[in-house]
């Protein structure tokens, strides 16, 4: 690679340079501070994230292009999941600003950790070649993991980030097999190189699905896909609650970049961004999604209904959702993708709104058990009208977004011929089970007694202005025109 | 303004509920003032809606048809005609006596009637829609304040009540997406114009979906849905139980408008876009009839309760609107539609009454009455006026639906015929029996003083009696608005339905 090329591309580069930039200034700051003034590392940190947006708002209508000898690459598709991961991280932070379970102690880290999760999400959702896959997708998960041990003297926090590790390398040993397997088995690494090998049809069969299992564990584990799930509700119990509202939503999104650029383009005939497209012959993948994305709905559902502690229901509860948006992988065309950009969209209004919600009790009332949440309806009506909100999203009910994000799903299973309607179908009995748990919250805020307190509890202003900042477009963000899914159908276009 | 008086009667509900949310919880009489006027403007504009029907043409009128989401070719259509009209007076005239049966509701009177507000604009809604997609998300939209309605203000059990409706209909609603969606595809281009799939019916017919014919597939995935809310036996469960613990009003409600979607889905999706289905399935839905007429009846006349009995009764006459439905005959469609109304007025003054002994008495049991009519004749005067409608006597309104249900189906369905109107006679008896135990014999002297009917209660009633009595007399008026749509209705499944065949 050449001086000029590596010029070029850095011209593309702007965001990722924005935010490295920023990473600096927080680490230099910080040093600047005492502890209890730490927490001033964040504005600098959302700041960053702000100007970061702005780059990326410059680079839109920018022709599709590879970067640093098209290891990486620059499309709508990858903006998309870009502007998501950043709103996602700006709204945790916020959130971060005034959490109990952060307060006296020293974050600035924090916020720099969280900054270079998002640098590692950048990468991860433009990578185009196995080797910036891979080192992309570990250092989204290093980082994550010390997040998740972040409150150092809580053992819950530590066991948290230790199974994460464990859970984490072994999956990406497994995953690293496979790559090394297609890497000898076509001589390249490029995902686009790999498709055409793949094409002479020479591969055996079953060394095919041999790599395309492995892989998907490394995958699976990212969007915490059932049997790679294991990790997840331990991790999201002992992990600070913004950090686990960011895991259960950006590195999920990250997670399905990647695996559907990964399937998308390498895994199947002729040009990713058209509209018809077939698996690889010998390598029936949409089945072995459709099988996975069955058990990973049913699994999450099942198991969060049992669930006491709010974060561990919300845990399964987004083990669940990945099992729905995994429907759409299966048909993974246009229609397809744009219908899971969607949903990752919705999602994680809806997800963080809970958690949000979830932090501000624990803020409040300090504590994490659903049958708590007695009588949250009249204590603090506008909170308990926002998780409402929230809950009836997430367990796809009009006339939320989560509804229209449903929806979007199904019709593409739908339209996709008989061949999935079973999936459909599977789809739309999770989600009536789904119902259960979501509407247990309701139950308890609504429904069970509580020592009725007369004095309604005060919510800090900038909490009521978040919840409205997420509850309002769930609401009505769809009706007018429906903005979202004008940018999703736009955004399905892969570089390759 | 009057372009949009489909819009308006929908959406002056949510507005009243806006309101309601911003104002203090302390001003209880601003409060329900406000719903007072959301539901009697929302009257008031049925009434124009009413004035600008041309009853002469049976066809869609005061159309509103706008591109909504065009990526998914979803619109926002409304439009009515003889078969939604009942329903659209129908609705806002319940509502609007139900609010003030609601007048006392114990606490959190805000949220009630702003939940109140929003269930109204719901069952409005999939009145008015005429786009699949757009009477979709009226359907779901009714679900919540539903759930939170009979949850919070409810009787004893009221949680697992709210639970089991909401799981049943929305388990319900789920396979109605499932059909939505089927609908959707199977026509090219894609839509969710009831109108377009009505005309393109004959090539659904044709399609197959997981090897089967999809017009049949369909048609028992859309029945479902539609089955749990009438609702048809055996998905009737949740019916008792949800009224039982609901409050009064919202009682009302439930069997007064929400049980008539379930039969108004039937007629405006699965009849006119199904036809041929709706013929292979017309035998199957007759017999269902009868079995819900039969065992309403008998299971009314084993109740201790009194509301279960009313309940049960709701099961029993949803059962002639079937019967008359798949007869398919011109007096058959006529008669179930007029009963749909008729049931909606009658059985709301049922429970109306059932709440006024409640309030006294503070329980329903049947037998723990005895001798009332000497203690509150008025009120006794009143229910069994509203007893004997509900047994169909004539010169009451339900006499002549019933009536028109069974000559419509005789010729088509004998034998099922003959049988329902055994449920006649059990109706006859469940009603009088009860009332016998209720209002003769010697005074139970736990109710020696018990209070009269008071007056806002009688209020509320009067309108109904006056409907009863005056559709029971000259039922002409109600029988124009309907009968060039439903006339045509038939005449269309018939012809459609045959040459499309299986």
């Amino acid at each position: 690679m050449d001086l000029t090329q590596l010029a070029l591309s850095l011209k593309y580069f702007v965001p990722e340079m924005v935010l490295t930039g920023f990473i600096l200034v927080a680490i230099i700051y910080d040093l600047f501070l005492k502890k209890d003034q730490s927490h001033r590392v964040g504005f600098v940190a959302i700041l960053g994230l702000l100007v970061t947006l702005v780059t990326l708002y410059l680079q839109r209508g920018l022709p599709s292009t590879g970067l640093f000898s098209n290891m990486f690459a620059l499309d709508s598709f990858a903006s998309f999941f870009k502007w998501l991961v950043a709103i996602g991280a700006i709204l945790v932070m916020w959130m971060s600003l005034d959490s109990k379970e952060l307060m006296n102690r020293k974050v600035g880290e924090f916020y720099v950790l969280i900054l270079v999760v998002v640098f590692g999400m950048f990468l991860l959702v433009s990578a185009t070649h196995i080797l910036s896959i891979y080192l992309a997708l570990e250092m989204v998960s290093l980082m994550s993991y010390i997040l998740a041990g972040y409150l150092k003297e809580n053992s819950r926090s530590n066991e948290a980030s230790i199974k994460y590790v464990i859970y984490g390398a072994f999956s990406s040993g497994v995953m690293l097999y496979g790559l090394s397997l297609l890497y000898g088995l076509t001589g390249t690494g490029y995902i686009s190189g790999i498709q055409t090998q793949l094409m002479t049809g020479q591969a055996s069969p079953v060394l095919l699905i041999l790599i395309a299992v492995l892989i998907l564990a490394g995958f699976g584990y990212k969007i915490s896909a059932v049997p790679f799930h294991f990790w997840t509700p331990d991790v999201y119990e002992g992990a600070p609650t913004t950090i686990t509202a960011f895991l259960s939503v950006a590195p999920k999104a990250a997670g399905f970049a990647v695996l559907i650029r990964f399937l998308n383009v390498a895994f199947t005939t002729g040009d990713p961004n058209s509209q018809a497209w077939l698996a690889l012959p010998g390598l029936n993948w949409p089945v072995i999604i459709a099988a996975l994305s069955a058990l990973t709905m049913t699994v999450g559902n099942v198991l969060a209904i049992q669930q006491t502690n709010i974060k561990r229901m919300l845990a399964y509860s987004s083990i669940a959702h990945a099992g729905y948006m995994l429907m759409g992988v299966v048909v993974a065309d246009q229609t397809g993708i744009s219908a899971i950009l969607y949903y990752t969209g919705v999602y994680m209004l809806m997800n963080l709104g809970a958690f949000f919600v979830a932090i501000q009790i624990k803020n409040l009332y300090d504590t994490e058990t659903i049958s708590d949440y007695a009588g949250l309806g009249f204590k603090a009506p506008w909170v308990g009208i926002s998780m409402a909100v929230f809950m009836f999203a997430l367990a796809g009910l009009p006339p939320t977004a989560g509804f229209v994000a449903k929806f979007y799903l199904f019709r593409t299973l739908v339209q996709f011929g008989d061949g999935f309607i079973w999936l459909a179908v599977f789809g739309l009995i999770n989600g009536v089970v789904s119902l259960f748990y979501y509407m247990r919250v309701m139950k308890a805020m609504y429904f069970e007694k509580m020592e009725f307190a007369e004095t309604k509890t005060v919510i800090p202003l900038h909490f009521s202005i978040l919840m409205f900042v997420l509850v309002v477009p769930l609401l009505v963000g769809w009706m007018f025109g429906d903005p979202l899914s004008h940018w999703t159908n736009q955004a399905v276009h892969f570089f390759y | 303004m009057g372009a949009h008086l489909l819009t308006l009667v929908t959406f002056v509900p949510v507005i009243g509920a806006i309101i309601i949310v911003l104002i203090p919880r302390e001003k209880l009489d601003a409060i329900r003032w406000t719903a007072v006027a959301a539901t009697g403007i929302q009257f008031i504009i049925a009434f124009m809606i009413l004035g600008k029907y041309n009853r002469l043409n049976p066809d869609i009128q005061l159309i509103e048809h706008y591109s909504w989401i065009p990526a998914f070719n979803i619109e926002y259509f409304m439009g009515i005609d003889g078969l939604s009209l009942p329903m659209v007076l129908l609705t806002p005239f319940i509502s609007f006596l139900a609010i003030f049966s609601s007048w006392n509701i114990p606490k959190a009177q805000k949220g009630y009637f702003s939940l109140f507000l929003l269930l109204d604009a719901g069952m409005m809604g999939v009145f008015v829609s005429l786009d699949f997609f757009l009477f979709y998300i009226f359907w779901e939209v009714m679900l919540l304040p539903m759930y939170f309605l009979i949850g919070m203000w409810g009787g004893p059990k009221k949680e697992y009540a709210a639970i089991k409706f909401f799981l049943y209909t929305l388990f319900g609603s789920v396979l109605l997406l499932l059909g939505m969606l089927a609908l959707y595809f199977s026509l090219e281009p894609h839509t969710f114009n009831l109108v377009m799939l009505r005309a393109a019916a004959p090539a659904i017919s044709q399609t197959f979906l997981l090897g089967l014919n999809a017009g049949k597939v369909i048609f028992i995935l859309l029945f479902v849905g539609f089955a749990i809310k009438v609702p048809i036996f055996p998905f009737h469960t949740w019916l008792p139980l949800a009224h039982v613990e609901a409050p009064t009003a919202i009682s009302v409600i439930l069997a007064g408008i929400l049980l008539k979607m379930g039969t108004y889905g039937f007629l405006r999706v699965s009849f006119p876009v199904l036809p041929a289905a709706t013929l292979w399935f017309a035998l199957p839905l007759a017999i269902l009839g009868l079995i819900n007429i039969i065992y309403g009846a008998m299971a009314a006349l084993a109740q201790k309760d009194l509301k279960k009995m009313v309940a049960y009764s709701s099961i029993n006459h949803m059962g002639y609107v079937l019967l008359g439905m798949a007869a398919m005959t011109s007096a058959g469609m006529n008669g179930a539609v007029f009963q749909m109304f008729n049931h909606g007025t009658i059985t709301a003054m049922l429970f109306m009454l059932v709440g006024v002994i409640y309030d006294r008495a503070h329980h329903r049991d049947i037998d723990g009455f005895g001798g009332l009519a000497a203690k509150v004749p008025i009120y006794a005067g009143v229910v069994a006026l509203a007893w004997f409608a509900g047994l169909g006597l004539p010169g009451l309104s339900g006499f002549l639906s019933e009536a028109l249900c069974f000559i419509g189906a005789f010729p088509v369905f004998t034998w099922i015929t003959i049988f329902a109107t055994l449920g006649i006679v059990l109706n006859a008896a469940y009603f009088l029996w009860s009332y016998q135990r209720m209002f003769f014999g010697p005074l139970n002297p736990k109710y020696e003083n018990l209070a009269e009917i008071n007056k806002r209660e009688l209020w509320t009633l009067v309108p109904l009696a006056i409907v009863v009595i005056f559709l029971g007399i000259y039922p002409a008026p109600m029988l124009d608005l309907m009968s060039g749509t439903l006339n045509q209705l038939v005449d269309y499944v018939k012809t459609a339905g045959i040459t499309a065949g299986f």
